[in-house]
Protein backbone atom coordinates (compact mmCIF):
# COMPACT_ATOMS: atom_id res chain seq x y z
CA UNK A 1 0.00 0.00 0.00
CA UNK A 2 2.71 2.48 0.90
CA UNK A 3 4.62 1.60 -2.25
CA UNK A 4 1.69 2.69 -4.32
CA UNK A 5 1.51 5.96 -2.45
CA UNK A 6 5.08 6.81 -3.46
CA UNK A 7 4.52 5.74 -7.04
CA UNK A 8 1.35 7.77 -7.36
CA UNK A 9 2.82 11.04 -6.18
CA UNK A 10 5.71 10.85 -8.64
CA UNK A 11 5.35 13.12 -11.62
CA UNK A 12 5.97 10.42 -14.17
CA UNK A 13 2.97 8.46 -13.02
CA UNK A 14 0.93 9.55 -16.03
CA UNK A 15 2.55 6.87 -18.14
CA UNK A 16 2.42 4.52 -15.22
CA UNK A 17 -1.29 5.05 -14.93
CA UNK A 18 -1.76 4.26 -18.57
CA UNK A 19 0.17 1.05 -18.34
CA UNK A 20 -1.76 -0.16 -15.33
CA UNK A 21 -3.72 -3.23 -16.25
CA UNK A 22 -6.55 -4.62 -14.18
CA UNK A 23 -5.96 -3.86 -10.56
CA UNK A 24 -8.13 -5.73 -8.20
CA UNK A 25 -10.96 -3.69 -6.81
CA UNK A 26 -9.39 -2.78 -3.49
CA UNK A 27 -6.37 -1.30 -5.19
CA UNK A 28 -8.59 0.57 -7.63
CA UNK A 29 -10.42 2.16 -4.77
CA UNK A 30 -7.33 3.05 -2.74
CA UNK A 31 -5.99 4.78 -5.85
CA UNK A 32 -8.70 7.44 -5.70
CA UNK A 33 -7.72 8.81 -2.36
CA UNK A 34 -4.11 9.27 -3.41
CA UNK A 35 -4.44 11.40 -6.50
CA UNK A 36 -2.32 14.53 -6.44
CA UNK A 37 -3.33 17.96 -7.63
CA UNK A 38 -0.78 17.90 -10.44
CA UNK A 39 -2.39 14.72 -11.71
CA UNK A 40 -5.72 16.46 -11.61
CA UNK A 41 -4.33 19.42 -13.50
CA UNK A 42 -2.78 17.22 -16.15
CA UNK A 43 -5.96 15.18 -16.52
CA UNK A 44 -8.05 18.29 -16.98
CA UNK A 45 -5.72 19.58 -19.67
CA UNK A 46 -5.61 16.22 -21.36
CA UNK A 47 -9.34 15.77 -21.87
CA UNK A 48 -11.58 18.15 -23.77
CA UNK A 49 -14.75 19.52 -22.15
CA UNK A 50 -16.77 17.46 -24.61
CA UNK A 51 -14.99 14.29 -23.51
CA UNK A 52 -15.55 15.12 -19.87
CA UNK A 53 -19.24 15.85 -20.52
CA UNK A 54 -19.48 12.47 -22.16
CA UNK A 55 -17.89 10.76 -19.15
CA UNK A 56 -20.32 12.45 -16.79
CA UNK A 57 -23.20 11.14 -18.95
CA UNK A 58 -21.73 7.63 -18.91
CA UNK A 59 -21.42 7.59 -15.12
CA UNK A 60 -25.00 8.83 -14.77
CA UNK A 61 -26.20 6.02 -17.07
CA UNK A 62 -24.15 3.43 -15.22
CA UNK A 63 -25.57 4.43 -11.87
CA UNK A 64 -29.14 4.59 -13.20
CA UNK A 65 -28.90 1.08 -14.61
CA UNK A 66 -27.53 -0.34 -11.37
CA UNK A 67 -30.14 1.52 -9.39
CA UNK A 68 -32.90 0.19 -11.59
CA UNK A 69 -32.10 -3.23 -10.21
CA UNK A 70 -31.68 -1.74 -6.75
CA UNK A 71 -28.08 -2.93 -6.70
CA UNK A 72 -25.93 -0.68 -4.50
CA UNK A 73 -23.15 0.93 -6.50
CA UNK A 74 -19.53 0.47 -5.53
CA UNK A 75 -17.18 3.37 -6.12
CA UNK A 76 -14.58 0.87 -7.32
CA UNK A 77 -16.94 -0.35 -10.04
CA UNK A 78 -17.55 3.18 -11.27
CA UNK A 79 -13.82 3.65 -11.53
CA UNK A 80 -13.09 0.33 -13.18
CA UNK A 81 -15.94 0.20 -15.68
CA UNK A 82 -16.67 3.81 -16.52
CA UNK A 83 -14.19 6.44 -15.38
CA UNK A 84 -11.07 4.43 -16.22
CA UNK A 85 -8.37 6.72 -17.57
CA UNK A 86 -10.24 9.82 -16.37
CA UNK A 87 -9.36 8.87 -12.80
CA UNK A 88 -7.40 12.08 -12.33
CA UNK A 89 -10.59 14.11 -12.43
CA UNK A 90 -12.71 11.58 -10.62
CA UNK A 91 -13.85 14.10 -8.03
CA UNK A 92 -14.85 16.68 -10.60
CA UNK A 93 -16.79 14.12 -12.58
CA UNK A 94 -18.57 12.79 -9.48
CA UNK A 95 -19.46 16.29 -8.33
CA UNK A 96 -21.11 16.95 -11.65
CA UNK A 97 -22.82 13.55 -11.53
CA UNK A 98 -24.29 14.33 -8.11
CA UNK A 99 -25.42 17.77 -9.27
CA UNK A 100 -27.05 16.22 -12.33
CA UNK A 101 -28.94 13.69 -10.24
CA UNK A 102 -30.28 16.46 -8.05
CA UNK A 103 -31.06 19.04 -10.69
CA UNK A 104 -32.44 16.79 -13.42
CA UNK A 105 -33.80 13.72 -11.69
CA UNK A 106 -34.53 14.86 -8.15
CA UNK A 107 -32.39 11.99 -6.84
CA UNK A 108 -29.54 11.94 -4.38
CA UNK A 109 -26.47 9.74 -4.35
CA UNK A 110 -26.07 8.60 -0.75
CA UNK A 111 -23.16 6.69 0.72
CA UNK A 112 -24.59 3.89 2.79
CA UNK A 113 -21.23 2.31 3.52
CA UNK A 114 -18.47 4.88 4.13
CA UNK A 115 -15.82 2.23 4.67
CA UNK A 116 -16.29 0.37 1.39
CA UNK A 117 -17.67 3.39 -0.48
CA UNK A 118 -20.99 1.99 -1.52
CA UNK A 119 -23.79 4.23 -2.76
CA UNK A 120 -27.49 4.12 -3.46
CA UNK A 121 -29.76 6.57 -5.21
CA UNK A 122 -32.60 7.85 -3.11
CA UNK A 123 -35.56 9.96 -4.05
CA UNK A 124 -35.39 13.59 -2.98
CA UNK A 125 -38.95 14.23 -4.06
CA UNK A 126 -41.46 13.79 -1.31
CA UNK A 127 -43.39 10.55 -1.53
CA UNK A 128 -46.93 11.27 -2.61
CA UNK A 129 -49.60 11.11 0.04
CA UNK A 130 -50.77 7.55 0.14
CA UNK A 131 -47.58 6.13 -1.24
CA UNK A 132 -45.26 5.21 1.61
CA UNK A 133 -42.67 3.34 -0.43
CA UNK A 134 -40.87 4.85 -3.39
CA UNK A 135 -40.57 1.92 -5.71
CA UNK A 136 -41.42 1.01 -9.25
CA UNK A 137 -45.14 1.11 -9.81
CA UNK A 138 -46.73 -2.20 -10.66
CA UNK A 139 -43.98 -4.31 -9.15
CA UNK A 140 -45.73 -7.04 -7.16
CA UNK A 141 -42.71 -7.54 -4.94
CA UNK A 142 -43.29 -4.05 -3.54
CA UNK A 143 -46.35 -5.30 -1.73
CA UNK A 144 -44.49 -8.27 -0.36
CA UNK A 145 -41.61 -6.15 0.91
CA UNK A 146 -43.96 -3.62 2.32
CA UNK A 147 -45.79 -6.18 4.44
CA UNK A 148 -42.50 -7.43 5.87
CA UNK A 149 -41.22 -3.92 6.61
CA UNK A 150 -44.51 -3.12 8.35
CA UNK A 151 -44.35 -6.19 10.58
CA UNK A 152 -40.75 -5.47 11.54
CA UNK A 153 -41.51 -1.85 12.32
CA UNK A 154 -44.65 -2.51 14.34
CA UNK A 155 -42.81 -5.13 16.37
CA UNK A 156 -40.05 -2.76 17.38
CA UNK A 157 -37.46 -3.08 14.61
CA UNK A 158 -36.26 -6.68 14.82
CA UNK A 159 -38.18 -9.91 14.57
CA UNK A 160 -37.45 -13.63 14.37
CA UNK A 161 -37.78 -15.02 10.87
CA UNK A 162 -40.67 -17.27 11.89
CA UNK A 163 -42.89 -14.27 12.39
CA UNK A 164 -42.28 -13.18 8.80
CA UNK A 165 -43.00 -16.64 7.39
CA UNK A 166 -46.15 -17.01 9.50
CA UNK A 167 -47.44 -13.61 8.46
CA UNK A 168 -46.85 -14.42 4.81
CA UNK A 169 -48.52 -17.80 5.18
CA UNK A 170 -51.61 -16.06 6.51
CA UNK A 171 -51.59 -14.05 3.28
CA UNK A 172 -51.28 -17.35 1.38
CA UNK A 173 -47.69 -16.76 0.43
CA UNK A 174 -45.92 -19.88 1.59
CA UNK A 175 -42.11 -19.73 1.59
CA UNK A 176 -42.03 -23.50 1.30
CA UNK A 177 -43.93 -23.53 -2.00
CA UNK A 178 -43.27 -21.95 -5.35
CA UNK A 179 -45.51 -18.90 -5.65
CA UNK A 180 -47.15 -17.89 -8.93
CA UNK A 181 -46.09 -14.28 -8.69
CA UNK A 182 -42.90 -14.35 -6.60
CA UNK A 183 -41.44 -17.75 -7.39
CA UNK A 184 -39.06 -18.83 -4.67
CA UNK A 185 -40.40 -16.61 -1.89
CA UNK A 186 -37.69 -17.48 0.61
CA UNK A 187 -35.03 -16.53 -1.94
CA UNK A 188 -36.72 -13.24 -2.78
CA UNK A 189 -36.96 -12.30 0.89
CA UNK A 190 -33.66 -13.58 2.25
CA UNK A 191 -31.52 -13.02 -0.82
CA UNK A 192 -32.94 -10.45 -3.23
CA UNK A 193 -34.31 -8.00 -0.66
CA UNK A 194 -31.17 -8.36 1.42
CA UNK A 195 -28.85 -7.77 -1.54
CA UNK A 196 -30.84 -4.69 -2.42
CA UNK A 197 -30.35 -3.50 1.15
CA UNK A 198 -34.05 -3.38 1.96
CA UNK A 199 -33.75 -6.04 4.65
CA UNK A 200 -31.11 -7.47 6.91
CA UNK A 201 -31.19 -11.19 7.58
CA UNK A 202 -28.87 -11.95 10.46
CA UNK A 203 -27.97 -15.08 12.36
CA UNK A 204 -28.96 -15.00 16.00
CA UNK A 205 -25.82 -16.03 17.91
CA UNK A 206 -25.80 -19.13 20.09
CA UNK A 207 -28.92 -20.59 18.56
CA UNK A 208 -29.11 -24.30 17.85
CA UNK A 209 -30.53 -25.02 15.31
CA UNK A 210 -29.53 -21.72 13.74
CA UNK A 211 -32.20 -19.04 13.80
CA UNK A 212 -32.26 -15.78 11.92
CA UNK A 213 -33.81 -12.43 12.53
CA UNK A 214 -34.98 -9.68 10.21
CA UNK A 215 -34.34 -5.96 10.43
CA UNK A 216 -34.80 -3.03 8.09
CA UNK A 217 -31.89 -2.62 5.68
CA UNK A 218 -29.99 0.60 5.00
CA UNK A 219 -31.96 1.36 1.85
CA UNK A 220 -35.30 0.95 3.62
CA UNK A 221 -34.07 3.30 6.36
CA UNK A 222 -33.28 5.95 3.77
CA UNK A 223 -36.17 5.49 1.38
CA UNK A 224 -39.20 4.46 3.36
CA UNK A 225 -41.17 6.99 5.36
CA UNK A 226 -42.08 5.31 8.64
CA UNK A 227 -44.81 7.86 9.15
CA UNK A 228 -46.48 7.03 5.88
CA UNK A 229 -46.11 3.34 6.63
CA UNK A 230 -47.78 3.81 10.01
CA UNK A 231 -50.59 5.76 8.38
CA UNK A 232 -51.11 2.87 6.01
CA UNK A 233 -51.17 0.34 8.86
CA UNK A 234 -53.66 2.63 10.58
CA UNK A 235 -55.91 2.51 7.55
CA UNK A 236 -55.60 -1.26 7.43
CA UNK A 237 -56.76 -1.68 11.02
CA UNK A 238 -59.12 1.28 11.07
CA UNK A 239 -57.07 2.87 13.83
CA UNK A 240 -55.49 6.24 14.37
CA UNK A 241 -51.73 5.93 13.76
CA UNK A 242 -51.15 7.82 16.99
CA UNK A 243 -52.76 4.98 18.94
CA UNK A 244 -49.47 3.15 18.58
CA UNK A 245 -47.62 5.67 20.70
CA UNK A 246 -44.16 4.10 20.57
CA UNK A 247 -44.19 3.51 16.85
CA UNK A 248 -45.67 6.94 16.25
CA UNK A 249 -42.91 8.56 18.28
CA UNK A 250 -40.26 6.65 16.38
CA UNK A 251 -41.87 7.45 13.03
CA UNK A 252 -42.14 11.17 13.80
CA UNK A 253 -38.51 11.33 14.91
CA UNK A 254 -37.37 9.56 11.77
CA UNK A 255 -39.40 11.96 9.65
CA UNK A 256 -37.92 15.13 11.15
CA UNK A 257 -34.37 13.81 11.03
CA UNK A 258 -34.66 12.84 7.39
CA UNK A 259 -36.04 16.26 6.55
CA UNK A 260 -32.92 17.82 7.98
CA UNK A 261 -30.62 15.95 5.56
CA UNK B 1 -30.45 28.57 -21.70
CA UNK B 2 -33.37 26.35 -20.97
CA UNK B 3 -35.47 27.07 -17.88
CA UNK B 4 -34.38 24.95 -14.90
CA UNK B 5 -36.24 21.78 -14.08
CA UNK B 6 -38.80 22.14 -11.33
CA UNK B 7 -39.91 19.36 -9.01
CA UNK B 8 -42.87 18.78 -11.33
CA UNK B 9 -40.49 18.04 -14.21
CA UNK B 10 -38.33 15.78 -12.03
CA UNK B 11 -41.33 13.80 -10.88
CA UNK B 12 -42.50 13.39 -14.46
CA UNK B 13 -39.05 12.18 -15.46
CA UNK B 14 -38.86 9.74 -12.54
CA UNK B 15 -42.20 8.27 -13.53
CA UNK B 16 -41.02 7.96 -17.12
CA UNK B 17 -37.92 6.15 -15.87
CA UNK B 18 -39.98 3.70 -13.83
CA UNK B 19 -42.39 2.93 -16.63
CA UNK B 20 -40.24 3.17 -19.73
CA UNK B 21 -43.22 4.10 -21.86
CA UNK B 22 -46.62 5.67 -21.23
CA UNK B 23 -49.57 6.50 -23.45
CA UNK B 24 -50.28 10.08 -24.47
CA UNK B 25 -53.35 10.26 -22.26
CA UNK B 26 -51.37 8.89 -19.31
CA UNK B 27 -48.73 11.51 -20.05
CA UNK B 28 -51.35 14.26 -20.03
CA UNK B 29 -52.71 13.02 -16.69
CA UNK B 30 -49.18 12.73 -15.32
CA UNK B 31 -48.38 16.27 -16.44
CA UNK B 32 -51.39 17.59 -14.56
CA UNK B 33 -50.63 15.47 -11.50
CA UNK B 34 -46.98 16.56 -11.32
CA UNK B 35 -47.83 20.23 -11.67
CA UNK B 36 -50.56 20.05 -9.08
CA UNK B 37 -48.43 18.11 -6.61
CA UNK B 38 -45.71 20.72 -6.67
CA UNK B 39 -47.88 23.78 -7.14
CA UNK B 40 -46.36 24.46 -10.54
CA UNK B 41 -48.13 26.52 -13.18
CA UNK B 42 -50.24 24.11 -15.21
CA UNK B 43 -51.53 24.70 -18.73
CA UNK B 44 -53.57 21.79 -20.02
CA UNK B 45 -52.44 21.58 -23.63
CA UNK B 46 -48.82 22.44 -23.12
CA UNK B 47 -47.56 18.91 -22.50
CA UNK B 48 -45.03 19.11 -25.32
CA UNK B 49 -43.60 22.38 -23.98
CA UNK B 50 -43.32 20.76 -20.55
CA UNK B 51 -41.51 17.78 -22.04
CA UNK B 52 -39.24 20.00 -24.11
CA UNK B 53 -37.86 21.54 -20.93
CA UNK B 54 -37.01 18.09 -19.64
CA UNK B 55 -35.48 17.11 -22.97
CA UNK B 56 -33.26 20.18 -22.96
CA UNK B 57 -31.71 18.93 -19.74
CA UNK B 58 -31.54 15.35 -20.94
CA UNK B 59 -29.65 16.28 -24.07
CA UNK B 60 -26.20 16.29 -22.45
CA UNK B 61 -27.03 12.90 -20.94
CA UNK B 62 -27.88 11.43 -24.33
CA UNK B 63 -31.40 10.69 -23.23
CA UNK B 64 -34.66 11.88 -24.76
CA UNK B 65 -38.40 11.58 -24.23
CA UNK B 66 -39.62 10.58 -27.64
CA UNK B 67 -43.14 10.41 -29.04
CA UNK B 68 -44.20 7.49 -31.23
CA UNK B 69 -47.30 5.83 -32.60
CA UNK B 70 -48.33 2.30 -31.78
CA UNK B 71 -48.95 0.04 -34.75
CA UNK B 72 -51.51 -1.89 -32.68
CA UNK B 73 -53.87 0.83 -31.59
CA UNK B 74 -52.73 3.91 -33.49
CA UNK B 75 -52.38 5.87 -30.29
CA UNK B 76 -49.41 8.01 -29.38
CA UNK B 77 -46.94 7.05 -26.69
CA UNK B 78 -44.06 8.75 -24.92
CA UNK B 79 -40.92 6.71 -24.29
CA UNK B 80 -37.70 7.59 -22.52
CA UNK B 81 -34.94 6.52 -24.89
CA UNK B 82 -31.20 6.43 -24.85
CA UNK B 83 -29.96 8.37 -27.83
CA UNK B 84 -26.50 6.87 -28.10
CA UNK B 85 -27.60 3.32 -28.49
CA UNK B 86 -26.81 1.89 -31.87
CA UNK B 87 -27.51 -1.60 -30.68
CA UNK B 88 -30.06 -3.26 -28.44
CA UNK B 89 -27.86 -2.34 -25.50
CA UNK B 90 -30.86 -1.09 -23.57
CA UNK B 91 -31.75 -4.73 -23.04
CA UNK B 92 -28.20 -5.91 -22.45
CA UNK B 93 -28.28 -5.58 -18.69
CA UNK B 94 -31.52 -7.53 -18.33
CA UNK B 95 -30.91 -10.54 -20.54
CA UNK B 96 -28.31 -13.21 -21.15
CA UNK B 97 -26.35 -13.31 -24.39
CA UNK B 98 -28.34 -16.13 -25.90
CA UNK B 99 -31.61 -14.42 -24.95
CA UNK B 100 -30.44 -11.27 -26.73
CA UNK B 101 -29.53 -13.36 -29.74
CA UNK B 102 -33.02 -14.83 -29.73
CA UNK B 103 -34.48 -11.34 -29.60
CA UNK B 104 -32.42 -10.26 -32.60
CA UNK B 105 -33.55 -13.35 -34.51
CA UNK B 106 -37.18 -12.72 -33.57
CA UNK B 107 -36.82 -9.17 -34.80
CA UNK B 108 -35.37 -10.53 -38.08
CA UNK B 109 -38.38 -12.80 -38.51
CA UNK B 110 -40.80 -9.97 -37.82
CA UNK B 111 -39.10 -7.52 -40.15
CA UNK B 112 -38.93 -10.11 -42.93
CA UNK B 113 -42.56 -11.10 -42.60
CA UNK B 114 -45.45 -9.64 -44.53
CA UNK B 115 -47.68 -9.59 -41.49
CA UNK B 116 -45.14 -7.91 -39.24
CA UNK B 117 -45.36 -10.82 -36.83
CA UNK B 118 -43.57 -14.05 -35.97
CA UNK B 119 -45.22 -17.23 -34.78
CA UNK B 120 -44.08 -18.91 -31.59
CA UNK B 121 -43.28 -22.00 -33.67
CA UNK B 122 -40.85 -20.10 -35.86
CA UNK B 123 -39.25 -18.50 -32.82
CA UNK B 124 -38.85 -21.89 -31.16
CA UNK B 125 -37.07 -23.11 -34.26
CA UNK B 126 -34.66 -20.19 -33.98
CA UNK B 127 -34.04 -20.99 -30.35
CA UNK B 128 -32.84 -24.39 -31.42
CA UNK B 129 -30.15 -22.99 -33.70
CA UNK B 130 -28.68 -20.18 -31.66
CA UNK B 131 -24.95 -19.63 -32.00
CA UNK B 132 -24.37 -18.52 -28.42
CA UNK B 133 -26.16 -21.21 -26.48
CA UNK B 134 -29.29 -23.11 -27.45
CA UNK B 135 -32.50 -22.48 -25.55
CA UNK B 136 -34.86 -25.30 -24.69
CA UNK B 137 -38.59 -25.00 -25.34
CA UNK B 138 -39.49 -24.13 -21.76
CA UNK B 139 -36.66 -21.62 -21.53
CA UNK B 140 -37.73 -20.00 -24.79
CA UNK B 141 -41.30 -19.69 -23.60
CA UNK B 142 -40.08 -18.13 -20.37
CA UNK B 143 -37.86 -15.61 -22.19
CA UNK B 144 -40.67 -14.71 -24.58
CA UNK B 145 -42.98 -13.99 -21.68
CA UNK B 146 -40.23 -11.84 -20.15
CA UNK B 147 -39.97 -9.90 -23.42
CA UNK B 148 -43.70 -9.31 -23.29
CA UNK B 149 -43.67 -8.38 -19.62
CA UNK B 150 -40.82 -5.91 -20.18
CA UNK B 151 -42.82 -4.45 -23.04
CA UNK B 152 -40.45 -5.28 -25.89
CA UNK B 153 -42.88 -7.61 -27.65
CA UNK B 154 -46.65 -8.00 -27.85
CA UNK B 155 -48.27 -11.39 -28.09
CA UNK B 156 -51.65 -12.36 -29.45
CA UNK B 157 -52.82 -15.87 -30.32
CA UNK B 158 -49.30 -17.20 -30.47
CA UNK B 159 -48.10 -14.44 -32.80
CA UNK B 160 -45.45 -11.98 -31.63
CA UNK B 161 -45.09 -8.39 -32.82
CA UNK B 162 -42.73 -5.57 -31.88
CA UNK B 163 -44.22 -3.30 -29.24
CA UNK B 164 -44.41 0.45 -29.60
CA UNK B 165 -41.69 0.71 -26.94
CA UNK B 166 -39.39 -1.47 -29.01
CA UNK B 167 -39.95 0.48 -32.20
CA UNK B 168 -39.62 3.91 -30.59
CA UNK B 169 -36.47 2.92 -28.69
CA UNK B 170 -34.77 0.94 -31.41
CA UNK B 171 -35.84 2.74 -34.58
CA UNK B 172 -32.32 4.04 -35.13
CA UNK B 173 -30.79 0.60 -34.60
CA UNK B 174 -33.32 -1.05 -36.90
CA UNK B 175 -32.84 1.42 -39.72
CA UNK B 176 -29.09 0.94 -39.45
CA UNK B 177 -29.04 -2.83 -39.61
CA UNK B 178 -31.96 -3.46 -41.95
CA UNK B 179 -31.47 -0.46 -44.26
CA UNK B 180 -33.74 -0.86 -47.28
CA UNK B 181 -35.07 -4.18 -46.09
CA UNK B 182 -37.32 -2.52 -43.55
CA UNK B 183 -40.73 -1.27 -44.61
CA UNK B 184 -41.57 2.39 -44.13
CA UNK B 185 -45.04 3.90 -43.96
CA UNK B 186 -45.82 6.13 -46.91
CA UNK B 187 -48.05 8.37 -44.84
CA UNK B 188 -46.06 8.99 -41.63
CA UNK B 189 -42.58 7.90 -42.79
CA UNK B 190 -41.89 5.82 -39.72
CA UNK B 191 -40.99 2.15 -39.65
CA UNK B 192 -44.00 0.05 -40.65
CA UNK B 193 -44.18 -3.60 -39.69
CA UNK B 194 -47.91 -4.26 -39.36
CA UNK B 195 -49.22 -2.57 -42.44
CA UNK B 196 -51.28 -2.75 -45.60
CA UNK B 197 -49.61 -2.76 -48.98
CA UNK B 198 -50.70 -1.37 -52.33
CA UNK B 199 -51.45 -4.36 -54.56
CA UNK B 200 -50.15 -2.68 -57.69
CA UNK B 201 -46.94 -4.66 -58.48
CA UNK B 202 -45.09 -1.57 -59.67
CA UNK B 203 -46.09 0.45 -56.62
CA UNK B 204 -46.26 -1.63 -53.45
CA UNK B 205 -46.17 1.23 -50.93
CA UNK B 206 -46.86 0.33 -47.32
CA UNK B 207 -49.15 2.15 -44.89
CA UNK B 208 -49.72 1.50 -41.17
CA UNK B 209 -53.22 0.31 -40.35
CA UNK B 210 -53.94 3.38 -38.18
CA UNK B 211 -52.50 5.61 -40.92
CA UNK B 212 -54.80 3.88 -43.44
CA UNK B 213 -57.73 4.57 -41.13
CA UNK B 214 -56.87 8.25 -40.90
CA UNK B 215 -55.92 8.75 -44.52
CA UNK B 216 -58.91 7.01 -46.05
CA UNK B 217 -61.41 8.24 -43.47
CA UNK B 218 -64.92 8.19 -44.89
CA UNK B 219 -63.81 7.74 -48.50
CA UNK B 220 -66.08 5.50 -50.50
CA UNK B 221 -63.47 5.01 -53.21
CA UNK B 222 -60.08 4.69 -51.52
CA UNK B 223 -57.13 5.09 -53.88
CA UNK B 224 -53.41 4.58 -53.35
CA UNK B 225 -51.80 7.94 -52.59
CA UNK B 226 -48.86 7.05 -54.81
CA UNK B 227 -50.23 5.30 -57.91
CA UNK B 228 -53.98 5.98 -57.58
CA UNK B 229 -54.91 2.32 -58.00
CA UNK B 230 -57.90 1.15 -56.02
CA UNK B 231 -56.97 0.34 -52.43
CA UNK B 232 -58.48 -3.14 -52.02
CA UNK B 233 -58.00 -3.70 -48.31
CA UNK B 234 -60.53 -3.24 -45.53
CA UNK B 235 -60.24 0.24 -44.10
CA UNK B 236 -59.97 0.02 -40.30
CA UNK B 237 -61.76 2.32 -37.88
CA UNK B 238 -60.06 5.50 -36.75
CA UNK B 239 -58.27 4.85 -33.43
CA UNK B 240 -60.22 6.48 -30.62
CA UNK B 241 -58.03 8.31 -28.14
CA UNK B 242 -58.79 7.26 -24.58
CA UNK B 243 -61.56 9.29 -22.97
CA UNK B 244 -61.05 11.00 -19.60
CA UNK B 245 -62.95 8.34 -17.71
CA UNK B 246 -61.12 5.39 -19.15
CA UNK B 247 -57.59 6.63 -18.63
CA UNK B 248 -57.30 4.68 -15.40
CA UNK B 249 -57.72 1.40 -17.21
CA UNK B 250 -54.53 0.36 -18.98
CA UNK B 251 -56.42 -2.55 -20.51
CA UNK B 252 -58.55 -0.22 -22.59
CA UNK B 253 -55.61 0.20 -24.91
CA UNK B 254 -54.23 -2.84 -26.67
CA UNK B 255 -50.66 -1.96 -25.76
CA UNK B 256 -49.70 -3.30 -22.39
CA UNK B 257 -48.32 -0.30 -20.56
CA UNK B 258 -47.69 -0.01 -16.84
CA UNK B 259 -50.37 1.05 -14.39
CA UNK B 260 -51.25 4.71 -14.76
CA UNK B 261 -49.67 7.40 -12.61
CA UNK B 262 -53.02 8.19 -11.01
CA UNK B 263 -52.33 5.17 -8.84
CA UNK B 264 -49.92 7.36 -6.94
CA UNK B 265 -52.62 9.74 -5.85
CA UNK B 266 -55.07 7.17 -4.62
CA UNK B 267 -56.40 9.35 -1.91
CA UNK B 268 -56.96 12.59 -3.82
Amino acid sequence: MSQKKKAVSASQNKTQRRSQVCLDEDDEDAHFSQITSSQVQRAREHFTPVQIDRKVAEVVQFILIKDQKKIPIRRADIGKHVIKEYKGIYTEIMNRVCRTFEQVFGLQLVEIDPKNHIYILINKLEPIHGEPVSMRPGNPKTGLLFVILSVIFMKGGVIKENLVWNTLKKLRVDPGEKHDEFGDVKKVVTDEFVRQKYLEYVKIPHTEPVEYEFRWGLRAEKEVSKLKLLEFVGELFGQDPQSWTQQFREASTAETSSQRT
Amino acid sequence: MSPPMGDSHKRFLQTMMSNGIISASQAAALHKHCCETHGAHYVADRLDDFINIINAHLQSLFMHIRKGMSEEDGLEYYALVNVTETDITRMASDYADNELELFRKTMDLIVDSESGSASSTDILNCADSLQTKKLKKKETEHVLSKFVQDKWLNEKDGEYTLSVRCIVEMEQYMRTIYQDLIKVCHVCHNIALQCQMCENPICGIKVHLPCVARYFRARSDPRCPECSEFWPHEIPEIPQSQSQSSQNLPSSSKENTAPTPSRRSRRS
